[in-house]
C-alpha cells in the first residue's frame, strides 16, 4: 500500500491528538481532554460516514441514528448490569448492523434525493422510537450511573484513559477503513459510484457492495456513539436528531470527501470552530452557517481541496 | 366518535393544505432546477416573522398580509441572486450543505433581529370565532379559511401549470432544461421566477398560520421535514403529487395521532396501547413514505429520472 | 500540511486562554437557563431576576460576584455538556438553574459529582425530593407536583366529576398530572400526553370538544401554553373551565393577551402578593426590563438572596462545604413570598394560591391572587429523603 499524501495528513492529525494531554498539562486546562475526546468520537463517526458518502456517493442523511444506537446500547446494557466496554461496543455494533441491514435494504432501492430522504425518514423513526421509550427517559434522556469498565476496572472514569481509548479506536478504525478502501471491495464501491451500469456490465452487482459498505459505515458510527455516551455520561434521543446527521455531513465535506483523513480533519475543524466561535458570541451559529456557505461556494472539496488549490497556485507561480 | 373523526379529518386537511403551500414551491424548485433547498423551512418562518412585524406596524391583519406576500417575493429573488444562483450546477451534496448553512444563518439572523421570544399575530375579526358544524361540534372559522385558501391556491397553481405559457415553460424546463434553453428561453430568469414564487408560497403559508401558532424560531424545522416527506411521496417535480402527498400526510399524521391509540385499545390493553400509540404515531408518516418508496421508488407521480 | 496541524494546535491553545482564572476574592456563579427557542421567555425571566438581585445587592455575600450565563437551548445533552464546562473549566462555585425539569435531570449529576452546589430556581422533580435527594442540591421554587396539587384540590372543592387532563410528555408533565390526581379524586375522562414542544393542539382540542368535560386541567409552559390558550379560545371552548399551572402566567400572558383572561391557575406567588419586598421587586423589575415578572424571575431572585445570605453567614469562606451547606439550609433571607423555609430535602415549604389572569389598567397582563389554597405546604416526597 503506497503512502499517500492524505496518509500524511492522518499521521499529523494523530500526532496532534497525541500531543493534547501534554498541552492540557502545560496549560493547566484538563478540559482540553474533554473537548478532544468529543472530537475523536465525532471523527470516528465522520470517518464511518465518509465510507459511504465519499466512496460510495450515498448521501445518508440519517447517520446520526447510529450514534444513538451505540449510545443507547450502553444505556440498556448498564441497566441490565453489564458494564464492560468490550460488550458495549459489541452490542452497539450488532444493533447497528441489524438496523443498517434492514434500512439499507429498503433505502438502496432508491437513488439520489430519494435515498437522502429515506435515510432521513429511517433515522427519524429511530429518533421517535427512543423519544417514546419512557423507560429510558424518553425525550429527557438518561444519565449513566458511571462510565463503562475496561478489563473489569473503572479506568475510564479518568478522562485521560477515555481519551487514549478513543484515540486508539480512531487509529485502529482508520487502518481498517483504509484497508477496505484500498481493497478490491473498495474499488468496486468506487466503480459503482462512478458508473453503476458499467459495473453491472462487467459482472458486479452494486447493491451487495453498497449494502455492505452501508452496514460497515453504520457499525463504525455506532462505536462513536458508545464513546460519546461515556464521555458525556448522558444519553438522549437528541443525539439522533436530523440536525446531527447534517452536522456529520458537514464534517465530512469540510475536510474533503472521499479521503478518510479529511473526515477526521473535518470533525476537528467543525468542533474547533464551534468551541471558538461560541466563546466570542452567542450567535455563533450565524458565523458557522456563513462559513459553511462560504466553503461550498468558494472551497468545494473542503479544506483539503483548498490546500490542494493553494499548492497548485504556489506550484504554478514558480 | 364521528364528531371526533370529522374534526380530525378537517384538521388533517387543513394541515395538508398548509403543507401543500410549502411543498409546492419545494417540488417546483426541485423538479425544475434539480435543487435541494433545505432552507425552505426558514422561508416559511421568515414569512411568519415578517407578517408579525407588519401586523405590529400597521395594526391590520389584511394590510400586513398584503405587504408580506410581495416582501417574500423580493426576499426570494434576493436569495436566489446572491446564493442559490451559484449552486444550481453543483452536486446535491453541495446544495444540502449550502442550504443547511443558510438555515443556520437565517435562523440566527431572525433571532438577532426579532429576539428569541415568540411573537403573536392577531386574528382578523372577520375570521375569528367558530362555526357550528354538527351538534356541539364547532370549528374555528380561521382554519376553514386556511382550508379554502389552500384549495384555491392548489387550483390556481394547477391552472397556472397546465393552461398558461409560463406553466408550459416550467413543465418543459422540468423535463429538459437544456432543450428549453436552446429554444431561446432565458432559463436564468425562469429559475429566478420559480424560486421567488416558491419562496413567496412558503412565506405566505407562514404568514397565514401565524395567528393560530406562535411565531418562533423553531417553527420551520418540523414543517420542513414533513414538506420533504410530502414531495418524496408525491414525486419530485409534480404539483399534483405534492397536493396528493400533502393531503395524505396531513390526514395520516393527524388521524394517526388521535385515532391510533383508540384503534390499538381495541386490540390490546390500555397501557400498552397508549405506549405503542405514542411510539407509532409520529412514525406513521415516515412508515408511509418508506412503504410508498418501496413500491414506487420515484414517488406516486414522480418520473423515473436520473 | 504542516501548516494545518500548527493552526490546529494554536486554535486548541487559544480555547483554553479564554478561561480566565477565578478572582481570588469573590464568588463565581454559573447561570444555566433556556435562552433560546419557544421557552426563551422563561429563561430570560430567570436570568433577569438573578441579575437584578446581584445588581441591587452589589454582589453576593458582600463579595464581588462574577455571573456566567449559559444557554441550555432546552436540550438535555447540550445542557449536560455545558454544566460540565461550568464546573470543570469555568470553576464556578454555584450553578443556578435550570428552568426545565429534563434539563435538571441532565445537569444534576455533573454539578453535584463535582462537589458544587446546584440551586434550581424552577425545576423541582419528585425524584430529587425523595429517594435521590442530594446534599448539594437546593430548590428555591417548589416541588413540581405542588402547584398541580393546588388545582386538584380546587377541582375537588368545585365538585367536578369528569376532568380532561393534558400535559407534555416529559417528567414534569407526568409529575403535573400525578400531582393533580393526588388531591382530585373525581373522574378523569382522558389523560393526554402531547409531544414536548408541540404547538398545534387541534387534535387535542377536538377531543375536548367531543368529550365536553366539566373542566380541563393542563400544564403547558412557554410557547406551548401560548398556543394552547389561543387555540382553546378560538375553538370556542372557553365555557369549559380552563385550569392550569404554569400555562397562564407572566411568561405566556403577553402572548395570550385577552384569550387568557379569567383562566385559573395554581401558583406559589403572584405579582400582587401582599409582601413589601415583593412589591419593590415587581416595580424594580418592570423598570429595568419593561415586563411584568413571573414566578421564574421571583424564584431566581430568591436564589440570589439565598446564596447571599449563606455567604454572609459563613463570612465569605467557601472552603468549608458543610458550613456553607448549613448556611444554605438556614435560608435566612427575606423571600419575596413572605414565608419560606427548607424541608429536610432542601425543597421549600411555602403557601400556595389560586390565581386568575387579569388585565391591568396600564394594559399589561398579570396573574392575581384569588385565594390561599394551602399554607406551609410541604411536598409529599420529603419523607422518602434520607437527609435529616
Amino acid at each position: 500500500m503506497r503512502l499517500m499524501g492524505r496518509d500524511l495528513v492522518a499521521l499529523l492529525l494523530f500526532a496532534g491528538f497525541a500531543a493534547v494531554p501534554l498541552l492540557a498539562n502545560l496549560l493547566q486546562d484538563p478540559f482540553l481532554l474533554v473537548i478532544a475526546t468529543r472530537m475523536l468520537a465525532f471523527a470516528i463517526a465522520a470517518m464511518g460516514l465518509d465510507l459511504v458518502l465519499g466512496y460510495g456517493a450515498l448521501v445518508s442523511f440519517g447517520h446520526a441514528a447510529y450514534l444513538g444506537i451505540g449510545a443507547y446500547a450502553v444505556t440498556i446494557l448498564m441497566r441490565l448490569g453489564v458494564y464492560d466496554i468490550g460488550l458495549h461496543l459489541l452490542a452497539g455494533i450488532a444493533a447497528a448492523v441489524v438496523f443498517a441491514v434492514g434500512t439499507g435494504a429498503v433505502s438502496l432501492r432508491t437513488r439520489g434525493v430519494y435515498f437522502i430522504m429515506i435515510t432521513l425518514a429511517f433515522s427519524q423513526m429511530a429518533y421517535f422510537f427512543f423519544v417514546s421509550f419512557s423507560a429510558l427517559g424518553g425525550d429527557d434522556g438518561a444519565s449513566l450511573p458511571q462510565r463503562s469498565t475496561l478489563f473489569g476496572h473503572d479506568l475510564l472514569e479518568n478522562d485521560l484513559w477515555l481519551f487514549w481509548l478513543a484515540l486508539g479506536l480512531l487509529i485502529g478504525l482508520f487502518l481498517v477503513c483504509r484497508a477496505i478502501v484500498g481493497s478490491r471491495f473498495g474499488r468496486v464501491l468506487c466503480g459503482a459510484r462512478e458508473n453503476p451500469q458499467r459495473m453491472q456490465a462487467i459482472g458486479f452487482v452494486p447493491f451487495g457492495y453498497q449494502l455492505t459498505a452501508y452496514v460497515i459505515s453504520g457499525a463504525i458510527t455506532s462505536i462513536a456513539g458508545v464513546l460519546l455516551a461515556n464521555q458525556a455520561e448522558f444519553v438522549s434521543p437528541a443525539l439522533m436528531n436530523w440536525h446531527r446527521s447534517g452536522e456529520l455531513i458537514v464534517m465530512v465535506v469540510l475536510g474533503g470527501i472521499g479521503t478518510l483523513s479529511g473526515a477526521i480533519a473535518g470533525a476537528v475543524l467543525a468542533l474547533l470552530l464551534e468551541e471558538t466561535l461560541a466563546g466570542f458570541t452567542q450567535y455563533w451559529k450565524l458565523w458557522f452557517g456563513l462559513f459553511l456557505v462560504g466553503i461550498v461556494l468558494f472551497a468545494p472539496g473542503g479544506v483539503q481541496g483548498l490546500v490542494a488549490r493553494i499548492k497548485l497556485q504556489i506550484g504554478s507561480r514558480r | 366518535m364521528t364528531n371526533l373523526f370529522l374534526l380530525q379529518l378537517l384538521n388533517g386537511a387543513q394541515l395538508g393544505v398548509l403543507l401543500f403551500l410549502i411543498a409546492a414551491g419545494l417540488t417546483l424548485i426541485f423538479g425544475i432546477m434539480d435543487f435541494i433547498n433545505l432552507a425552505h423551512g426558514v422561508l416559511y418562518m421568515v414569512g411568519a416573522y415578517v407578517m408579525a412585524s407588519f401586523a405590529m406596524l400597521t395594526g391590520s391583519f389584511w394590510l400586513a398580509l398584503g405587504l408580506t406576500v410581495p416582501a417574500m417575493l423580493i426576499c426570494g429573488l434576493l436569495l436566489e441572486f446572491t446564493v442559490f444562483r451559484a449552486l444550481y450546477a453543483r452536486s446535491h451534496l453541495d446544495q444540502v450543505l449550502a442550504t443547511f448553512g443558510l438555515v443556520l444563518v437565517i435562523s440566527e439572523g431572525v433571532k438577532i433581529l426579532w429576539g428569541s421570544a415568540p411573537l403573536t399575530v392577531p386574528m382578523p375579526d372577520l375570521l375569528s370565532g367558530s362555526v357550528g358544524l354538527i351538534g356541539p361540534l364547532k370549528y374555528p372559522v380561521y382554519r376553514l379559511a386556511i382550508l379554502v385558501v389552500g384549495l384555491a391556491s392548489a387550483l390556481g397553481l394547477y391552472v397556472l401549470i397546465t393552461q398558461t405559457r409560463i406553466g408550459m415553460l416550467l413543465r418543459a424546463g422540468a423535463s429538459n432544461r437544456e432543450m428549453v434553453s436552446a429554444l431561446g428561453v432565458n432559463v436564468g430568469r425562469l429559475f429566478a421566477m420559480v424560486f421567488a414564487f416558491g419562496a413567496m408560497l412558503a412565506g405566505f403559508a407562514g404568514a397565514i398560520v401565524a395567528p393560530i401558532l406562535s411565531v418562533d424560531t423553531g417553527m420551520g424545522e418540523s414543517v420542513l421535514i414533513l414538506a420533504f416527506v410530502v414531495i418524496v411521496i408525491g414525486g419530485i417535480g409534480s404539483i399534483r403529487g405534492a397536493f396528493m402527498g400533502a393531503l395524505l400526510v396531513g390526514v395520516v399524521d393527524t388521524m394517526g395521532r388521535s385515532f391510533g391509540p383508540i384503534v390499538l385499545r381495541m386490540i390490546m390493553e390500555p397501557a400498552a396501547a397508549g405506549q405503542l400509540g405514542r411510539t407509532l404515531a409520529p412514525m406513521l408518516v415516515y412508515i408511509l413514505m418508506a412503504a410508498i418508496l418501496f413500491a414506487r421508488p420515484a414517488g406516486l407521480f414522480g418520473r423515473r429520472a436520473e | 500540511m504542516k501548516r494545518m496541524s500548527f493552526v490546529i494546535a494554536a486554535l486548541l491553545a487559544s480555547t483554553s486562554i479564554s478561561a480566565l482564572p477565578a478572582l481570588a476574592e469573590g464568588v463565581k456563579v454559573g447561570l444555566m437557563f433556556t435562552l433560546s427557542g419557544p421557552a426563551a421567555a422563561l429563561g430570560e425571566q430567570g436570568r433577569n431576576g438573578f441579575q437584578l438581585a446581584v445588581a441591587q445587592m452589589g454582589g453576593l455575600g458582600g463579595m464581588p460576584a462574577e455571573v456566567v450565563v449559559v444557554d441550555d437551548e432546552q436540550k438535555p445533552d447540550i445542557a449536560a455538556n455545558k454544566a460540565r464546562e461550568l464546573v470543570e473549566r469555568d470553576n464556578v462555585d454555584f450553578v443556578v438553574g435550570p428552568i426545565f425539569s429534563n434539563i435538571l435531570m441532565a445537569i444534576h449529576k455533573p454539578v453535584t459529582d463535582a462537589g458544587k452546589f446546584l440551586i434550581s430556581p424552577n425545576a423541582g422533580t419528585s425524584n430529587f425530593a425523595g429517594a435521590d435527594c442530594n446534599p448539594n442540591f437546593f430548590v428555591t421554587s417548589y416541588q413540581n407536583d405542588q402547584s398541580h396539587q393546588v388545582m386538584g384540590a380546587y377541582a375537588q372543592s368545585q365538585g367536578f366529576q369528569n376532568v380532561f387532563l393534558m400535559a407534555p410528555n416529559y417528567q414534569a408533565g407526568k409529575d403535573s398530572l400525578n400531582g393533580f390526581k393526588r388531591s382530585y379524586t373525581g373522574g378523569v375522562v382522558a389523560e393526554v400526553f402531547t409531544p414536548l414542544g408541540q404547538l398545534d393542539f387541534s387534535a387535542e382540542l377536538a377531543q375536548i370538544a367531543a368529550y365536553q368535560p366539566d373542566a380541563v386541567f393542563t400544564f403547558m409552559p412557554g410557547g406551548m401554553g401560548v398556543n394552547l390558550v389561543k387555540q382553546y379560545r378560538q375553538a370556542g371552548l372557553e365555557n369549559i373551565p380552563f385550569l392550569s399551572a404554569f400555562t397562564v402566567d407572566e411568561s405566556t400572558l403577553p402572548g395570550q393577551k385577552d384569550a387568557a383572561l379569567g383562566f385559573l391557575a395554581g401558583a406559589n406567588w403572584a405579582p400582587d402578593i401582599d409582601v413589601p419586598e415583593s412589591k419593590a421587586f415587581v416595580a424594580a423589575y418592570e423598570a429595568a426590563y419593561g415586563a411584568v415578572p413571573g414566578s421564574y424571575a421571583m424564584q431566581a431572585y430568591d436564589a440570589a438572596q439565598l446564596i447571599d445570605s449563606a455567604l454572609r453567614k459563613v463570612g465569605g469562606d467557601m472552603s468549608n462545604a458543610d458550613a456553607l451547606r448549613s448556611a444554605l439550609e438556614a435560608a435566612e433571607f427575606k423571600s419575596l413570598r413572605g414565608k419560606f423555609a427548607f424541608g429536610n430535602n432542601h425543597y421549600p415549604i411555602q403557601n400556595f394560591y389560586l390565581t386568575q389572569a387579569i388585565k391591568r389598567d396600564d394594559g399589561k397582563y398579570q396573574t392575581s391572587i384569588v385565594q390561599t389554597i394551602f399554607e406551609d405546604y410541604q411536598d409529599t416526597y420529603a419523607a422518602d429523603c434520607k437527609m435529616k
